[in-house]
């Protein structure tokens, strides 16, 4: 019914943006005229105390491992809030994701950078401690509000707590929980360059050269290469969530 | 088959379903009929302990339904409801399996039982197998949800409002089609409604429900001879008595020889549907045929007589 169409019109644009992007990556130099403009006395006008490709993939790593982690812990604790004592959990459990969500990333980095000391692992815990609330409250939205009769037909078949969840509550709840993952890691994307701050070697560390020394290029770089990965992994997320959507039997879901 | 043993369910201090006793055979079908609200579904729902009676007890083929666990229960029941509840991410191949599949079945005995159900409710399984539920209309969905009901050949089968959804041509096709299916599986069915033509017309068995009592339970045509309080006398519609006694019964058993004109009506139809079409075609009396075969008549006023009231 709903053709598999990777390549839509709409999805053009962001087809662009990505070639865009790697070629910059992947040749930097390549666009100094570009960026010249907005330097002053003769400064470079791109980013060469480490190679961008190198920042990017670091960043993403970073973003990816902090986005899996507060995907288990936030999966599982939405999970554990269903199951246990008929909800009483609930409250609990939404203090602690509320918790992490806000606290500001800038203080947990200040708290944690004394107990792991510099480098990643401080920005690692401030991504993971904000990625868990969206996550939490979209899974918890999909186990306990999504196809009612379909739970309950699960209960009536003769499925065990285990089996309603694995065979029918997690399949129809995975385009949410995936739109949870989609804005934790988005806004993971944006946080993790204040991780340079702390040493960590992210994008941010472009910026805050920029800043530093008054180029102007600098930032801008940084903070495109940071945009745009946002909106290819907002768009390839909203991809994933469409195909799930399909697989979930609501092929007229959006996306 | 199916015992309850002074059931209540209190929701607060309030019952829903109060002091329930009832017996429903072997292959019967035991029709529970009520208002909204009267306390009808509440009751099915405590045969496969979707909910818990607060007291009294139930027993399923002399077993009280709580020694085994609920799940390995549930197994054993079907389960069809007004929504059908289907599983939207799975096929009709899977989401009829799912039972077969919890018993562990094998592959090739479940597809089977999938393509035999199919057939049994009209749906070409090369054509509907595979098929995503949103891929069905609604009658459609609705047979694969009592196809899945029936998937494990459990005895007993229980429907909330199952035909309360579709259409009064469709719906009557799929009553046709559950007394066939209880003919050929001898199943002990309970079925919820609120509609008393359903009741009469598919019920061994009616029970009516009255703000959570049982106040009259029996067969259809002492239902409608005798109907034990106001609410019943209401239910069946103060109009209409005469026409529902007609209709429990076909005009086979009223054959008398002789002739009369024009075209023959079937053996197996309803004395009522017969009355209206003596009236309606001017005709006193009406040819009956079997098996393709005028095997006698039945009159205007032998019918006439069949739908009156005690004097
Ligand atoms: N889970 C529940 N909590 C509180 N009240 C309920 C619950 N389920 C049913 N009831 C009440 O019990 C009564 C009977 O409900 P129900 O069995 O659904 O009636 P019916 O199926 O005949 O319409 C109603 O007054 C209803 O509001
Ligand atoms: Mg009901």
């Amino acid at each position: 019914m709903t053709p598999a169409a990777p390549v839509t019109p709409a999805r053009l644009p962001t087809l662009l943006l990505l070639v865009c992007l790697m070629a910059f990556l992947a040749m930097p130099e390549a666009f100094s005229g570009l960026f010249a403009p907005l330097t002053r006395n003769g400064a470079a006008p791109i980013y060469t105390q480490a190679p961008l490709l190198f920042l990017t993939l670091n960043h993403l790593a970073l973003v990816a491992a902090g986005t899996l982690a507060a995907t288990i812990a936030a999966v599982g604790l939405a999970i554990a809030t269903t199951r246990l004592a008929g909800l009483s959990f609930l409250p609990l459990a939404r203090a602690v994701a509320n918790i992490g969500q806000t606290f500001p990333p800038v203080a947990v980095l200040a708290l944690t950078v004394p107990i792991f000391g510099f480098g990643p692992v401080p920005t690692l815990v401030a991504l993971f401690l904000y990625g868990l609330l969206p996550i939490f409250e979209t899974t918890l939205t999909g186990l306990t509000e999504l196809a009612p009769e379909a739970r309950e037909a699960a209960t009536a078949c003769g499925m065990t707590e285990t089996q309603r969840l694995m065979k029918v509550e997690l399949p129809l709840a995975l385009p949410l929980i995936l739109s949870g993952i989609r804005l934790s890691a988005v806004i993971a994307l944006a946080t993790a360059t204040i991780g340079s701050t702390v040493a960590a070697s992210t994008l941010g560390e472009v910026i805050i050269s920029g800043l530093l020394t008054g180029n102007t290029a600098f930032v801008l770089q940084g903070g495109l290469v940071v945009a745009a990965l946002a909106i290819l992994l907002n768009e390839g997320f909203m991809l994933l969530e469409a195909i799930a959507a399909r697989r979930a039997g609501r092929p007229s879901a959006k996306g | 088959m199916i015992d309850f043993d002074s059931v209540s369910r209190l929701y607060g201090d309030r019952p829903a379903v109060a002091d329930v006793s009832l017996r429903v055979g072997t292959g019967e079908i035991a029709v529970i009929v009520g208002t909204s609200g009267s306390g009808k579904t509440t009751l099915l729902r405590m045969v496969n302990r979707l909910v818990e009676p607060s007291s009294g007890r139930i027993l399923i083929g002399g077993r009280d339904n709580r020694t085994l666990p609920a799940h390995a229960l549930r197994r054993g029941i079907g389960y069809a409801i007004q929504g059908h509840g289907l599983f939207p991410h799975r096929t009709v191949a899977e989401n009829i399996a799912t039972v077969p599949s919890l018993l562990g079945w094998d592959a090739k005995r479940i597809s089977a039982r999938v393509d035999e159900l199919l057939s049994l409710f009209h749906l070409d399984p090369a054509l509907f197998r595979d098929r995503m539920p949103h891929q069905l209309s609604g009658g459609q969905q609705q047979r694969i949800g009592v196809a899945r009901a029936l998937a494990a050949e459990p005895p007993v089968l229980l429907m909330d409002e199952p035909f309360g959804a579709l259409d009064p041509i469709i719906r009557e096709k799929a009553q046709e089609d559950l007394l066939a299916i209880q003919k050929a599986y001898g199943t002990t069915i309970i079925l919820v409604t609120h509609d008393m033509d359903e009741a009469l017309h598919l019920g061994t068995r009616i029970g009516v429900m009255d703000a959570g009592r049982l106040v009259q339970y029996d067969v259809p045509h002492a239902i409608v001879a005798a109907p034990a309080t106001d609410f019943v006398r209401s239910l069946l519609g103060a109009g209409d008595r005469a026409f529902h006694l007609l209709s429990l019964s076909t005009v086979e058993e009223m054959i008398e020889s002789g002739e009369a004109p024009g075209a023959a009506i079937p053996a197996d139809m309803s004395m009522r549907a017969a009355l209206s079409e003596s009236l309606w075609s001017r005709r006193e009396a009406l040819p009956v045929a079997k098996d393709g075969r005028v095997i006698g008549r039945v009159t205007r006023a032998a019918l006439e007589r069949r739908g009156a009231g005690p004097q």
